[in-house]
Protein backbone atom coordinates (compact mmCIF):
# COMPACT_ATOMS: atom_id res chain seq x y z
CA UNK A 1 0.00 0.00 0.00
CA UNK A 2 1.23 3.46 -0.90
CA UNK A 3 2.03 5.71 2.04
CA UNK A 4 -0.07 8.86 2.02
CA UNK A 5 1.22 12.30 2.93
CA UNK A 6 -0.93 13.63 5.75
CA UNK A 7 0.06 16.83 7.57
CA UNK A 8 -3.12 17.18 9.61
CA UNK A 9 -2.38 17.83 13.26
CA UNK A 10 -3.79 19.66 16.29
CA UNK A 11 -3.20 23.01 17.98
CA UNK A 12 -1.70 21.20 20.99
CA UNK A 13 0.69 19.19 18.83
CA UNK A 14 1.88 22.31 17.01
CA UNK A 15 2.51 24.23 20.22
CA UNK A 16 4.23 21.12 21.60
CA UNK A 17 6.81 21.52 18.85
CA UNK A 18 7.59 25.14 19.78
CA UNK A 19 10.33 26.00 22.24
CA UNK A 20 10.99 28.97 24.48
CA UNK A 21 13.40 31.42 22.89
CA UNK A 22 12.24 30.71 19.32
CA UNK A 23 11.74 33.35 16.63
CA UNK A 24 8.16 33.05 15.41
CA UNK A 25 6.65 34.86 12.43
CA UNK A 26 2.91 35.47 12.63
CA UNK A 27 0.97 36.02 9.39
CA UNK A 28 -1.90 38.40 8.64
CA UNK A 29 -1.93 42.17 9.04
CA UNK A 30 -3.13 44.24 12.03
CA UNK A 31 -6.64 43.00 12.84
CA UNK A 32 -6.80 40.75 9.76
CA UNK A 33 -6.38 36.97 9.36
CA UNK A 34 -4.20 36.35 12.39
CA UNK A 35 -3.67 32.71 13.46
CA UNK A 36 -5.31 33.47 16.80
CA UNK A 37 -6.20 29.87 17.68
CA UNK A 38 -2.47 29.10 17.68
CA UNK A 39 -1.71 32.34 19.51
CA UNK A 40 -4.22 31.33 22.19
CA UNK A 41 -2.59 27.91 22.46
CA UNK A 42 0.74 29.71 23.06
CA UNK A 43 -0.94 31.96 25.63
CA UNK A 44 -2.07 28.83 27.54
CA UNK A 45 1.40 27.21 27.31
CA UNK A 46 4.59 27.59 29.34
CA UNK A 47 6.49 29.05 26.38
CA UNK A 48 8.42 32.25 27.02
CA UNK A 49 11.23 34.49 25.73
CA UNK A 50 9.80 34.42 22.23
CA UNK A 51 10.83 36.78 19.44
CA UNK A 52 7.65 37.63 17.54
CA UNK A 53 7.87 38.95 13.97
CA UNK A 54 4.99 40.40 11.99
CA UNK A 55 2.60 43.07 10.80
CA UNK A 56 1.32 43.41 14.32
CA UNK A 57 -2.21 43.31 15.64
CA UNK A 58 -3.77 42.08 18.89
CA UNK A 59 -1.60 38.93 18.90
CA UNK A 60 1.44 41.05 19.76
CA UNK A 61 -0.37 42.83 22.58
CA UNK A 62 -1.74 39.58 24.01
CA UNK A 63 1.61 37.80 23.90
CA UNK A 64 3.26 40.79 25.62
CA UNK A 65 0.53 40.94 28.27
CA UNK A 66 0.94 37.23 29.02
CA UNK A 67 4.72 37.62 29.47
CA UNK A 68 5.63 35.47 26.47
CA UNK A 69 7.77 37.98 24.61
CA UNK A 70 11.46 38.78 24.73
CA UNK A 71 11.50 40.84 21.55
CA UNK A 72 9.07 42.20 18.95
CA UNK A 73 10.04 42.79 15.32
CA UNK A 74 7.41 44.94 13.56
CA UNK A 75 6.65 47.90 11.35
CA UNK A 76 3.51 48.73 13.32
CA UNK A 77 1.23 47.23 15.93
CA UNK A 78 -2.34 48.39 15.38
CA UNK A 79 -5.93 47.24 15.16
CA UNK A 80 -6.72 49.89 12.51
CA UNK A 81 -10.22 50.84 13.66
CA UNK A 82 -8.62 51.14 17.10
CA UNK A 83 -5.27 52.63 16.04
CA UNK A 84 -3.26 52.01 19.22
CA UNK A 85 -2.85 48.43 20.47
CA UNK A 86 -3.29 48.83 24.24
CA UNK A 87 -1.19 46.00 25.67
CA UNK A 88 1.63 46.56 23.18
CA UNK A 89 1.53 50.19 24.19
CA UNK A 90 1.71 49.30 27.87
CA UNK A 91 4.61 46.89 27.35
CA UNK A 92 6.53 49.59 25.45
CA UNK A 93 5.79 52.36 27.93
CA UNK A 94 7.01 50.13 30.77
CA UNK A 95 10.08 49.14 28.76
CA UNK A 96 9.20 45.46 29.20
CA UNK A 97 10.18 44.11 25.77
CA UNK A 98 13.08 44.58 23.39
CA UNK A 99 12.00 45.81 19.96
CA UNK A 100 13.19 46.11 16.42
CA UNK A 101 10.88 48.72 14.91
CA UNK A 102 11.19 48.68 11.13
CA UNK A 103 9.51 50.11 8.08
CA UNK A 104 6.73 47.81 6.79
CA UNK A 105 8.53 47.33 3.48
CA UNK A 106 11.86 46.63 5.22
CA UNK A 107 10.20 43.83 7.14
CA UNK A 108 9.12 42.42 3.78
CA UNK A 109 12.70 42.70 2.47
CA UNK A 110 14.12 41.00 5.58
CA UNK A 111 11.74 38.06 5.17
CA UNK A 112 12.48 37.92 1.43
CA UNK A 113 16.22 37.86 2.10
CA UNK A 114 15.73 34.94 4.50
CA UNK A 115 13.54 33.14 1.96
CA UNK A 116 16.13 33.74 -0.79
CA UNK A 117 18.90 32.64 1.62
CA UNK A 118 20.97 35.78 1.05
CA UNK A 119 22.38 37.77 3.99
CA UNK A 120 20.74 41.07 3.02
CA UNK A 121 18.88 43.00 0.37
CA UNK A 122 19.90 46.56 -0.54
CA UNK A 123 17.40 49.38 -0.28
CA UNK A 124 17.10 53.11 0.30
CA UNK A 125 14.35 52.56 2.86
CA UNK A 126 15.44 53.75 6.30
CA UNK A 127 18.09 56.22 5.15
CA UNK A 128 17.76 59.64 6.73
CA UNK A 129 15.63 58.33 9.63
CA UNK A 130 15.91 57.13 13.23
CA UNK A 131 15.35 53.59 12.02
CA UNK A 132 19.16 53.44 11.86
CA UNK A 133 19.49 54.96 15.36
CA UNK A 134 17.16 52.47 17.00
CA UNK A 135 18.36 49.41 15.07
CA UNK A 136 22.12 49.88 15.58
CA UNK A 137 22.88 46.48 14.08
CA UNK A 138 21.83 47.71 10.63
CA UNK A 139 24.70 48.43 8.22
CA UNK A 140 25.12 50.57 5.14
CA UNK A 141 26.75 49.33 1.94
CA UNK A 142 28.15 51.16 -1.04
CA UNK A 143 27.03 50.04 -4.47
CA UNK A 144 29.92 48.24 -6.22
CA UNK A 145 28.75 49.72 -9.52
CA UNK A 146 29.45 53.08 -11.12
CA UNK A 147 26.70 54.87 -9.19
CA UNK A 148 28.48 54.13 -5.86
CA UNK A 149 25.24 54.87 -4.06
CA UNK A 150 25.07 54.34 -0.29
CA UNK A 151 22.29 51.93 0.60
CA UNK A 152 20.92 50.16 3.65
CA UNK A 153 21.74 46.43 3.76
CA UNK A 154 18.52 45.02 5.20
CA UNK A 155 19.56 41.78 6.92
CA UNK A 156 17.63 38.55 6.49
CA UNK A 157 15.04 37.80 9.18
CA UNK A 158 15.12 34.00 9.41
CA UNK A 159 12.27 32.46 11.38
CA UNK A 160 12.26 29.22 13.35
CA UNK A 161 8.54 28.91 12.74
CA UNK A 162 5.81 30.74 10.80
CA UNK A 163 2.21 30.54 12.02
CA UNK A 164 -0.47 31.38 9.44
CA UNK A 165 -4.25 31.29 9.20
CA UNK A 166 -5.75 30.51 5.78
CA UNK A 167 -9.20 29.86 4.38
CA UNK A 168 -8.67 26.41 2.89
CA UNK A 169 -6.09 23.70 3.36
CA UNK A 170 -5.81 20.01 2.58
CA UNK A 171 -4.07 17.11 4.25
CA UNK A 172 -1.07 17.47 1.91
CA UNK A 173 -0.42 21.03 3.12
CA UNK A 174 -1.86 22.83 0.09
CA UNK A 175 -3.47 26.14 1.04
CA UNK A 176 -5.68 28.82 -0.47
CA UNK A 177 -6.22 32.34 0.79
CA UNK A 178 -9.51 33.79 -0.45
CA UNK A 179 -9.36 37.14 1.33
CA UNK A 180 -8.68 40.25 -0.75
CA UNK A 181 -5.04 40.46 0.37
CA UNK A 182 -2.68 37.53 1.02
CA UNK A 183 -0.43 39.95 2.94
CA UNK A 184 3.08 38.57 3.55
CA UNK A 185 2.18 35.04 4.58
CA UNK A 186 4.13 33.73 1.60
CA UNK A 187 7.29 35.54 2.70
CA UNK A 188 6.80 34.27 6.26
CA UNK A 189 6.55 30.69 4.99
CA UNK A 190 9.69 31.09 2.89
CA UNK A 191 11.65 32.68 5.74
CA UNK A 192 10.76 29.92 8.20
CA UNK A 193 12.31 26.55 8.97
CA UNK A 194 8.81 25.21 9.52
CA UNK A 195 5.35 26.62 8.81
CA UNK A 196 2.13 25.62 10.54
CA UNK A 197 -1.23 26.72 9.16
CA UNK A 198 -4.66 26.78 10.69
CA UNK A 199 -7.60 26.83 8.29
CA UNK A 200 -11.30 27.62 8.25
CA UNK A 201 -11.82 24.51 6.14
CA UNK A 202 -9.61 21.44 5.81
CA UNK A 203 -10.43 19.06 2.97
CA UNK A 204 -8.93 15.86 1.71
CA UNK A 205 -7.83 17.38 -1.58
CA UNK A 206 -7.88 21.03 -2.66
CA UNK A 207 -7.31 19.83 -6.23
CA UNK A 208 -10.68 18.09 -6.00
CA UNK A 209 -12.51 20.61 -3.82
CA UNK A 210 -11.45 23.96 -5.28
CA UNK A 211 -8.87 23.52 -8.00
CA UNK A 212 -10.60 26.26 -9.99
CA UNK A 213 -9.22 28.79 -7.53
CA UNK A 214 -5.68 27.40 -7.51
CA UNK A 215 -4.37 30.92 -8.23
CA UNK A 216 -5.20 31.62 -4.59
CA UNK A 217 -2.46 29.21 -3.55
CA UNK A 218 0.37 31.60 -2.62
CA UNK A 219 3.07 29.23 -1.38
CA UNK A 220 3.87 25.62 -2.16
CA UNK A 221 2.95 22.83 0.24
CA UNK A 222 6.59 21.76 0.63
CA UNK A 223 6.93 24.78 2.94
CA UNK A 224 4.06 23.59 5.16
CA UNK A 225 4.79 21.22 8.05
CA UNK A 226 1.39 20.98 9.67
CA UNK A 227 -2.28 21.77 9.00
CA UNK A 228 -4.86 22.32 11.75
CA UNK A 229 -8.61 22.60 11.28
CA UNK A 230 -9.61 25.72 13.24
CA UNK A 231 -12.93 27.28 12.16
CA UNK A 232 -13.21 30.78 13.60
CA UNK A 233 -9.48 30.50 14.29
CA UNK A 234 -8.77 34.12 13.36
CA UNK A 235 -11.25 35.51 15.92
CA UNK A 236 -11.26 38.28 17.14
CA UNK A 237 -9.43 39.35 13.94
CA UNK A 238 -11.15 39.11 10.56
CA UNK A 239 -11.04 36.37 7.98
CA UNK A 240 -12.63 37.92 4.88
CA UNK A 241 -14.63 36.78 2.99
CA UNK A 242 -15.86 34.53 5.82
CA UNK A 243 -16.16 36.98 8.72
CA UNK A 244 -15.12 40.41 9.94
CA UNK A 245 -13.26 41.33 13.10
CA UNK A 246 -15.22 41.30 16.36
CA UNK A 247 -15.33 45.02 17.21
CA UNK A 248 -17.25 44.46 20.45
CA UNK A 249 -14.78 41.85 21.66
CA UNK A 250 -11.77 43.96 20.70
CA UNK A 251 -13.25 46.96 22.52
CA UNK A 252 -13.58 44.81 25.65
CA UNK A 253 -9.95 43.74 25.16
CA UNK A 254 -8.97 47.42 24.97
CA UNK A 255 -11.03 48.16 28.08
CA UNK A 256 -9.16 45.39 29.93
CA UNK A 257 -5.89 47.25 29.38
CA UNK A 258 -7.28 50.12 31.44
CA UNK A 259 -8.19 47.92 34.42
CA UNK A 260 -6.03 46.69 37.31
CA UNK A 261 -5.08 43.11 36.42
CA UNK A 262 -7.01 43.64 33.19
CA UNK A 263 -5.12 41.01 31.24
CA UNK A 264 -5.88 38.44 33.93
CA UNK A 265 -9.55 39.43 33.75
CA UNK A 266 -9.55 39.07 29.95
CA UNK A 267 -7.72 35.74 30.07
CA UNK A 268 -9.97 34.35 32.81
CA UNK A 269 -13.09 35.47 31.01
CA UNK A 270 -12.28 34.29 27.50
CA UNK A 271 -9.17 32.16 27.06
CA UNK A 272 -10.67 28.96 28.46
CA UNK A 273 -8.96 25.58 28.63
CA UNK A 274 -8.84 25.02 24.87
CA UNK A 275 -10.07 26.45 21.57
CA UNK A 276 -13.51 24.84 21.79
CA UNK A 277 -13.96 26.39 25.23
CA UNK A 278 -12.79 29.78 23.89
CA UNK A 279 -15.25 29.70 21.00
CA UNK A 280 -18.08 28.85 23.36
CA UNK A 281 -17.11 31.74 25.65
CA UNK A 282 -17.18 34.28 22.80
CA UNK A 283 -20.57 33.15 21.53
CA UNK A 284 -19.85 30.06 19.48
CA UNK A 285 -18.38 29.52 16.03
CA UNK A 286 -21.76 30.53 14.59
CA UNK A 287 -21.36 33.97 16.14
CA UNK A 288 -17.83 34.33 14.76
CA UNK A 289 -18.64 33.32 11.20
CA UNK A 290 -21.57 35.76 11.07
CA UNK A 291 -19.55 38.83 12.07
CA UNK A 292 -20.00 41.35 9.24
CA UNK A 293 -17.06 42.41 7.09
CA UNK A 294 -16.37 46.08 7.99
CA UNK A 295 -16.83 48.70 5.27
CA UNK A 296 -14.13 51.37 5.49
CA UNK B 1 -21.66 81.58 -1.85
CA UNK B 2 -22.92 79.02 0.64
CA UNK B 3 -21.41 78.42 4.03
CA UNK B 4 -18.65 75.88 4.40
CA UNK B 5 -16.75 74.31 7.28
CA UNK B 6 -13.03 74.43 7.96
CA UNK B 7 -12.90 70.70 7.16
CA UNK B 8 -14.36 71.39 3.72
CA UNK B 9 -11.86 74.20 3.12
CA UNK B 10 -9.05 71.82 4.20
CA UNK B 11 -10.33 69.08 1.88
CA UNK B 12 -10.14 71.48 -1.07
CA UNK B 13 -6.63 72.60 -0.04
CA UNK B 14 -5.53 68.97 0.37
CA UNK B 15 -6.93 68.02 -3.06
CA UNK B 16 -4.62 70.64 -4.56
CA UNK B 17 -1.52 68.60 -3.69
CA UNK B 18 -2.40 66.17 -6.49
CA UNK B 19 -3.28 68.79 -9.14
CA UNK B 20 -0.22 68.54 -11.37
CA UNK B 21 0.88 65.07 -10.37
CA UNK B 22 -0.40 63.11 -13.36
CA UNK B 23 -0.84 59.36 -13.11
CA UNK B 24 0.43 58.70 -9.57
CA UNK B 25 -1.08 56.51 -6.87
CA UNK B 26 -2.90 58.96 -4.60
CA UNK B 27 -2.95 57.70 -1.02
CA UNK B 28 -4.85 59.77 1.54
CA UNK B 29 -4.77 58.36 5.07
CA UNK B 30 -7.57 59.64 7.30
CA UNK B 31 -10.94 61.22 6.64
CA UNK B 32 -9.89 64.56 5.12
CA UNK B 33 -6.99 63.21 3.00
CA UNK B 34 -9.21 60.40 1.69
CA UNK B 35 -12.04 62.72 0.66
CA UNK B 36 -9.44 65.08 -0.82
CA UNK B 37 -7.98 62.36 -3.05
CA UNK B 38 -11.46 61.56 -4.34
CA UNK B 39 -12.15 65.25 -4.96
CA UNK B 40 -8.89 65.63 -6.89
CA UNK B 41 -9.74 62.57 -9.00
CA UNK B 42 -13.23 63.90 -9.81
CA UNK B 43 -12.11 67.45 -10.61
CA UNK B 44 -8.62 68.50 -11.67
CA UNK B 45 -6.73 65.18 -11.95
CA UNK B 46 -8.75 62.41 -13.65
CA UNK B 47 -5.53 60.39 -14.17
CA UNK B 48 -5.01 59.68 -10.46
CA UNK B 49 -4.68 56.05 -9.45
CA UNK B 50 -6.69 55.15 -6.33
CA UNK B 51 -7.46 52.14 -4.16
CA UNK B 52 -10.48 51.14 -2.09
CA UNK B 53 -8.27 51.35 1.03
CA UNK B 54 -8.22 47.57 1.19
CA UNK B 55 -6.73 45.68 -1.75
CA UNK B 56 -8.21 46.85 -5.04
CA UNK B 57 -7.80 49.66 -7.57
CA UNK B 58 -10.92 51.68 -8.31
CA UNK B 59 -11.80 54.25 -10.98
CA UNK B 60 -14.76 55.82 -9.17
CA UNK B 61 -13.85 57.25 -5.74
CA UNK B 62 -15.75 55.46 -2.97
CA UNK B 63 -17.90 57.30 -0.46
CA UNK B 64 -16.60 56.86 3.10
CA UNK B 65 -18.29 54.47 5.51
CA UNK B 66 -21.27 52.15 5.05
CA UNK B 67 -22.65 52.35 1.51
CA UNK B 68 -25.24 50.65 -0.65
CA UNK B 69 -23.38 50.49 -3.92
CA UNK B 70 -20.80 47.79 -4.50
CA UNK B 71 -17.37 49.05 -5.56
CA UNK B 72 -16.19 48.22 -9.07
CA UNK B 73 -12.57 47.09 -9.18
CA UNK B 74 -10.23 47.86 -12.08
CA UNK B 75 -7.20 46.17 -10.63
CA UNK B 76 -5.64 44.44 -7.66
CA UNK B 77 -3.38 46.22 -5.20
CA UNK B 78 -2.50 44.04 -2.21
CA UNK B 79 0.07 45.45 0.22
CA UNK B 80 2.97 43.66 -1.47
CA UNK B 81 2.14 45.56 -4.64
CA UNK B 82 1.70 48.79 -2.71
CA UNK B 83 5.33 48.43 -1.60
CA UNK B 84 6.38 47.74 -5.18
CA UNK B 85 4.54 50.91 -6.25
CA UNK B 86 6.11 52.88 -3.38
CA UNK B 87 9.62 51.85 -4.40
CA UNK B 88 8.91 52.56 -8.07
CA UNK B 89 8.14 56.10 -6.96
CA UNK B 90 4.89 57.00 -8.75
CA UNK B 91 2.94 57.77 -5.62
CA UNK B 92 2.00 60.86 -3.65
CA UNK B 93 0.80 60.18 -0.12
CA UNK B 94 -0.99 62.63 2.18
CA UNK B 95 -0.55 61.60 5.80
CA UNK B 96 -0.83 62.99 9.33
CA UNK B 97 2.28 62.71 11.50
CA UNK B 98 1.94 63.38 15.23
CA UNK B 99 5.03 65.60 15.22
CA UNK B 100 6.69 67.58 12.40
CA UNK B 101 9.91 69.60 12.63
CA UNK B 102 11.47 72.42 10.60
CA UNK B 103 13.18 69.88 8.31
CA UNK B 104 9.84 68.28 7.41
CA UNK B 105 10.77 65.17 9.38
CA UNK B 106 7.68 63.40 10.74
CA UNK B 107 6.99 61.10 13.70
CA UNK B 108 4.25 58.51 14.29
CA UNK B 109 6.33 56.06 16.32
CA UNK B 110 6.34 57.29 19.89
CA UNK B 111 6.67 60.36 22.11
CA UNK B 112 9.60 60.59 24.49
CA UNK B 113 12.56 58.22 24.79
CA UNK B 114 12.35 55.41 22.25
CA UNK B 115 13.64 52.85 24.78
CA UNK B 116 10.82 53.58 27.20
CA UNK B 117 8.35 55.92 25.52
CA UNK B 118 6.05 58.31 27.30
CA UNK B 119 3.42 57.48 24.67
CA UNK B 120 3.79 54.57 22.27
CA UNK B 121 1.92 55.14 19.02
CA UNK B 122 1.74 53.09 15.81
CA UNK B 123 5.36 52.37 14.98
CA UNK B 124 7.16 53.75 11.94
CA UNK B 125 4.74 52.01 9.54
CA UNK B 126 5.70 52.89 5.96
CA UNK B 127 7.03 56.37 6.71
CA UNK B 128 10.75 55.66 6.11
CA UNK B 129 10.08 54.00 2.75
CA UNK B 130 7.49 56.52 1.65
CA UNK B 131 9.67 59.50 2.43
CA UNK B 132 12.65 58.33 0.41
CA UNK B 133 10.71 56.77 -2.45
CA UNK B 134 8.03 59.24 -3.55
CA UNK B 135 6.40 62.61 -3.05
CA UNK B 136 4.66 63.24 0.27
CA UNK B 137 2.41 65.89 1.75
CA UNK B 138 0.90 66.26 5.20
CA UNK B 139 -2.43 67.21 6.73
CA UNK B 140 -2.34 68.50 10.32
CA UNK B 141 -5.81 69.04 11.85
CA UNK B 142 -4.50 70.87 14.95
CA UNK B 143 -1.71 73.34 14.15
CA UNK B 144 0.12 73.88 17.46
CA UNK B 145 3.67 73.82 18.89
CA UNK B 146 3.25 70.25 20.19
CA UNK B 147 2.88 69.12 16.57
CA UNK B 148 5.25 71.62 14.92
CA UNK B 149 8.01 71.09 17.45
CA UNK B 150 11.12 73.10 18.21
CA UNK B 151 14.28 71.11 17.46
CA UNK B 152 13.73 67.67 15.93
CA UNK B 153 10.81 65.27 16.26
CA UNK B 154 11.26 62.59 18.96
CA UNK B 155 11.62 59.79 16.38
CA UNK B 156 12.45 60.62 12.77
CA UNK B 157 10.14 58.22 10.91
CA UNK B 158 9.87 60.11 7.62
CA UNK B 159 13.12 61.59 6.35
CA UNK B 160 13.43 65.32 5.75
CA UNK B 161 15.73 68.11 4.66
CA UNK B 162 18.22 67.73 7.50
CA UNK B 163 21.71 67.20 6.01
CA UNK B 164 23.05 65.82 9.30
CA UNK B 165 20.69 62.84 9.01
CA UNK B 166 22.05 61.64 5.66
CA UNK B 167 24.97 59.24 5.20
CA UNK B 168 27.19 61.65 3.28
CA UNK B 169 25.76 64.82 4.77
CA UNK B 170 23.79 65.62 1.63
CA UNK B 171 20.01 65.54 1.28
CA UNK B 172 19.13 63.42 -1.77
CA UNK B 173 17.94 65.56 -4.69
CA UNK B 174 14.98 63.20 -5.10
CA UNK B 175 13.56 63.93 -1.64
CA UNK B 176 10.23 65.67 -2.23
CA UNK B 177 8.05 66.87 0.63
CA UNK B 178 5.55 68.99 -1.16
CA UNK B 179 3.03 70.68 1.05
CA UNK B 180 1.55 70.86 4.56
CA UNK B 181 -2.14 71.71 4.97
CA UNK B 182 -3.25 72.58 8.52
CA UNK B 183 -6.36 73.98 10.18
CA UNK B 184 -4.71 77.43 9.93
CA UNK B 185 -2.82 77.61 6.65
CA UNK B 186 -1.07 75.95 3.73
CA UNK B 187 2.72 75.68 3.74
CA UNK B 188 5.38 74.38 1.36
CA UNK B 189 9.14 73.86 1.52
CA UNK B 190 10.07 76.90 -0.56
CA UNK B 191 11.97 78.72 2.20
CA UNK B 192 15.78 78.93 2.41
CA UNK B 193 17.36 75.42 2.36
CA UNK B 194 13.91 73.85 1.93
CA UNK B 195 12.62 75.68 4.99
CA UNK B 196 8.90 75.55 5.67
CA UNK B 197 7.10 78.54 4.16
CA UNK B 198 3.55 79.81 4.58
CA UNK B 199 1.90 80.17 1.16
CA UNK B 200 -1.73 80.82 2.11
CA UNK B 201 -3.73 81.62 5.24
CA UNK B 202 -7.22 80.24 5.79
CA UNK B 203 -9.94 82.92 5.81
CA UNK B 204 -9.72 85.03 8.98
CA UNK B 205 -6.37 83.58 10.16
CA UNK B 206 -3.39 85.90 10.68
CA UNK B 207 0.28 85.21 10.15
CA UNK B 208 0.93 85.99 13.82
CA UNK B 209 -1.44 83.21 14.87
CA UNK B 210 0.37 80.74 12.62
CA UNK B 211 3.75 81.81 13.98
CA UNK B 212 2.53 81.54 17.58
CA UNK B 213 1.29 78.02 16.87
CA UNK B 214 4.60 76.85 15.37
CA UNK B 215 7.68 75.79 17.35
CA UNK B 216 10.16 77.06 14.74
CA UNK B 217 10.75 80.00 12.41
CA UNK B 218 8.61 80.07 9.29
CA UNK B 219 9.39 81.63 5.95
CA UNK B 220 6.57 83.52 4.26
CA UNK B 221 5.78 83.54 0.57
CA UNK B 222 6.18 86.94 -1.14
CA UNK B 223 2.84 86.10 -2.71
CA UNK B 224 0.96 85.23 0.51
CA UNK B 225 -2.73 84.64 -0.26
CA UNK B 226 -5.95 83.51 1.27
CA UNK B 227 -6.54 79.76 0.89
CA UNK B 228 -9.13 79.32 -1.90
CA UNK B 229 -12.68 78.82 -0.64
CA UNK B 230 -14.64 75.76 -1.79
CA UNK B 231 -16.84 76.21 -4.84
CA UNK B 232 -20.43 74.93 -5.01
CA UNK B 233 -19.26 72.14 -7.32
CA UNK B 234 -16.54 71.09 -4.88
CA UNK B 235 -18.94 71.15 -1.92
CA UNK B 236 -21.42 68.98 -3.80
CA UNK B 237 -18.71 66.41 -4.55
CA UNK B 238 -17.49 66.48 -0.94
CA UNK B 239 -21.04 65.81 0.30
CA UNK B 240 -21.35 62.91 -2.13
CA UNK B 241 -17.99 61.40 -1.09
CA UNK B 242 -18.79 61.78 2.62
CA UNK B 243 -22.52 61.03 3.02
CA UNK B 244 -22.19 60.28 6.75
CA UNK B 245 -20.47 63.64 7.39
CA UNK B 246 -17.41 62.03 8.96
CA UNK B 247 -15.59 65.26 8.05
CA UNK B 248 -17.50 67.02 10.84
CA UNK B 249 -15.37 65.09 13.36
CA UNK B 250 -12.08 65.60 11.52
CA UNK B 251 -11.18 68.99 13.02
CA UNK B 252 -11.89 69.71 16.70
CA UNK B 253 -15.30 71.39 17.25
CA UNK B 254 -15.99 71.42 13.48
CA UNK B 255 -15.40 75.19 13.10
CA UNK B 256 -16.78 77.26 10.20
CA UNK B 257 -14.53 77.83 7.20
CA UNK B 258 -14.24 81.55 7.83
CA UNK B 259 -12.80 82.23 11.25
CA UNK B 260 -14.83 84.73 13.30
CA UNK B 261 -12.74 87.76 14.28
Amino acid sequence: MTRQLDKRTSLAEVVGQLKSGMTIGIGGWGPRRKPMALVRAILRSDLKDLTIVGYGGPEMGMLCAAGKVKKLVYGFVSMDFIPLEPFFRRARERGEVAVSELDEGLLNLGLRAAGMRVPFLPTRVGLGTDLLTHNPELRLVRSPYADEETLLAMPAIPLDVALLHVDYADRLGNTQIHGPDPFFDEQMARAAERTFVTAEYVVDSLAEACGDSAKRNYFERSLVSGVVYAPGGAHPTSCAPHYGWDAKHLKDYVAAAGEDDGWQRYANQYLGRDEADYLQRVGGVGHVTQLPIPVL
Amino acid sequence: MSEFTLSELAIVACAEVWRDEGEVLATGIGTIPRIAAGLARLTHNPALLMTDGEAYLIEEPLPLGPREEKAKFSGWMPYSRVFDAVWRGRRHALVTPTQVDRFGQGNISCIGDFKKPKVQMLGMRGFPGNSISHTNSMFIPGHNPRVFVAGEVDVVCSAGYNPARWPDGRVPASLDIRRIVTDLCVMDFGGPDHGIRVVSLHPGVTLDEVRAATGFELAVSADLRETPRPTEEQLAIIRRLDPHNLRAAAIKNNPPGIRAR
